[in-house]
């Protein structure tokens, strides 16, 4: 199947000199939700404000449903929703007509019950006729939902979408972008927190410094994480590793001094208890053991920080 | 065409004039009917005929330009700098509407207040001064070529502008002094040498002289003259607003 969103070589120099992204390449499948992860100036929002034409990339192009983005901004734009990392609002509009007027705005004609329907499923109907200026930002970040879903978009951004929002909004809107999925809406999110990703998201795209440098399934990365590592401090050095215990996913550091074994957690039997009746029919005695479960959040920091992805 | 787009951002504008009505529309009529009130009632009596025509009805083109100049340019500079500003223009960008539906929708809004303002104005003079429109059709020509064009040139300040201090520049460093000095309360025929040769170069006289030949049929420069004048600059503005949208300046990076 055609992969809704197709990026090829894009990439963007502001007139500064300044380059926040390096030929980016990466295809959205339909209906999945994609979590784009990165620290702070990775170039998360730029890619996205290219794809939905707030930005004018440098090189490459971009394709939605098929359809460029330039050549045909029309069906393309029509396709996608954004609700921006900042809550950028008209302070003295309603919400019911800043909600309308996205509506229009992406070219759907006036449509009161679907409006009310966003409203209702964003908790939004009690304040309908509030201004903006007097919503609390959780309240503006759900505005800006309801915003972007306005025109019944296929594809939504979500743009930081949970940035200092409160633990019980964020569980809301982590059901809300579920259901968009279940009805069809592939959902592209980009944030810095790992639990979100590893909560929400199908797959798994980690950017710095411009570059995409992993699109993983988040079950394959699950599966990393599942990897367990048990750290055996040996109380006399070893020169070399003895051939009864290469059967096993050891490692010998280089002074000696440790073995580092790894194994998946996942499995029923995780062969520490074979590893150290071996060790004990070999005469290896041991100082000291240490276990250490390795998290998504230490995949994606040795990402972004192993030395080539800073080169 | 995405006529809900443009009908979108039409109505917005239109619903933020409505919101500030009383700065908006109340205050403009106000303020230029104190220029009727002091020019064309008290001091007017006073003055003799200028082309036949009395004073007070002869300044009633000028201020009804002043009025056009600097609203049309103000609400369209307004318009589209604080979406800008605040950043919510984002969502116009990301929308499925071309540079012309918002050049629509923006300086539509723009020109249709400044139309209204006029019509408020002129049907307010008639309380004060006694006037006649020689060519209403051309009137309302000029009225409209003027207002759609300096709503033009107001969304080229707005996106220009990186602050409220630059969006007041122009208007008020540049429009009102060329107003006040294009013959909105004198015929340059009145100027001596080497000034009135000079006031030519101001295009303020021939919008103003093109007004008071569709009120009056007289005026300092021929009407030719003037609707070439406008046309011109709805030119250059419809131009400088292409290359706006083409290269993103200011608003697209």
């Amino acid at each position: 199947m055609q992969p809704i969103i197709q990026i090829q070589g894009v990439g963007k120099t502001y007139a500064s000199g300044f380059t926040a992204l390096k030929s980016v390449d990466l295809d959205i499948h339909r209906g999945e939700i994609f979590a784009l992860l990165g620290p702070n100036g990775a170039g998360k929002t730029t890619l996205i404000s290219i794809i939905c034409g707030i930005v004018n990339a440098s090189s490459g192009r971009v394709l939605a449903d098929g359809m460029d983005i330039v050549a045909d901004y029309r069906a393309a734009r029509s396709l996608i929703g954004l609700v921006p990392q900042e809550l950028t609002t008209d302070a003295f509009e309603s919400v019911w007509d800043t909600v309308s007027f996205s509506r229009g705005l992406f070219g759907k004609p006036a449509d009161p019950a679907y409006i009310e329907k966003v409203l209702r499923q964003l908790s939004l109907w009690d304040k309908r006729n509030s201004k903006m200026l007097a919503l609390s930002g959780g309240m503006k970040r759900r505005v800006m939902i309801a915003k972007a879903l306005s025109h019944e978009p296929g594809i939504l951004f979500l743009d930081e979408p949970t940035a200092g929002v409160d633990v019980e909004l964020r569980r809301d809107m982590w059901e809300m972008v579920r259901g968009l999925r279940d009805n069809g809406v592939t959902v592209i999110l980009t944030t810095h927190y790992i639990e979100e990703a590893e909560e929400m998201a199908d797959r798994i795209g980690v950017i710095t410094r411009g570059e995409l440098i992993l699109v993983e399934d988040k079950d394959r990365l699950m599966h990393q994480l599942g990897q367990k590592q048990l750290h055996l401090i040996l109380q006399t050095p070893l020169d070399s590793l003895p051939a009864p215990l290469q059967s096993f996913n050891l490692e010998l550091s280089e002074d000696g001094s440790q073995l580092t074994f790894t194994f998946d957690a996942h499995q029923e039997t995780s062969g520490i208890a074979e590893l150290l009746s071996s060790l004990s029919e070999q005469g290896i005695a041991l100082k000291d053991l240490q276990s250490r479960q390795s998290s998504l959040e230490d995949i994606f920091v040795n990402l972004v920080h192993r030395p080539e992805a800073s080169a | 065409m995405n006529l809900n787009g443009v009908r979108a951002i039409y109505k917005f504008e239109m619903n933020r004039t409505r919101r500030t009505l009383m700065q908006s529309v109340i205050s403009p009529v106000l303020s230029t009917s104190l220029y009727f009130i002091v020019f064309g009632t008290a001091i007017g009596s006073r003055m003799g005929e200028i082309d036949g025509v009395s004073y007070g009805a002869f300044i009633i083109p000028g201020l009804l330009m002043l009025s056009l100049l600097s609203e049309s340019i103000s609400n369209a500079s307004f318009g589209i700098f604080f979406p800008k500003f605040s950043g919510t223009i984002y969502e116009v960008l990301s929308a499925p509407v071309s540079s012309f539906e918002i050049i629509a929708g923006y300086v539509g809004a723009a020109a249709t207040k400044s139309l209204i303002i006029g019509t408020l104005i002129l049907l307010t003079a008639r309380l004060f001064v006694d006037y006649s429109i020689a060519h209403p059709v051309w009137m309302l020509a000029f009225l409209l070529l003027t207002a759609l064009t300096f709503s033009l040139f107001g969304f080229i300040i707005g996106v220009w502008a990186n602050d409220f201090q630059q969006l007041q520049i122009i208007p008020l460093m540049v429009i009102t002094p060329l107003t006040f000095l294009g013959g909105a309360f004198y015929s340059i025929n009145m100027l001596p040498e080497p000034w009135q040769t000079l006031t030519l170069f101001n295009p303020v006289v021939y919008l103003i002289n093109g007004f008071r030949w569709a009120f009056y049929g007289v005026a300092d420069v021929h009407m030719g003259l003037s609707l070439g004048m406008t046309l011109l600059f709805l030119l250059i503005c419809l131009s400088v607003v292409w290359w706006i949208f083409r290269t993103g300046y200011r608003i697209k990076p």
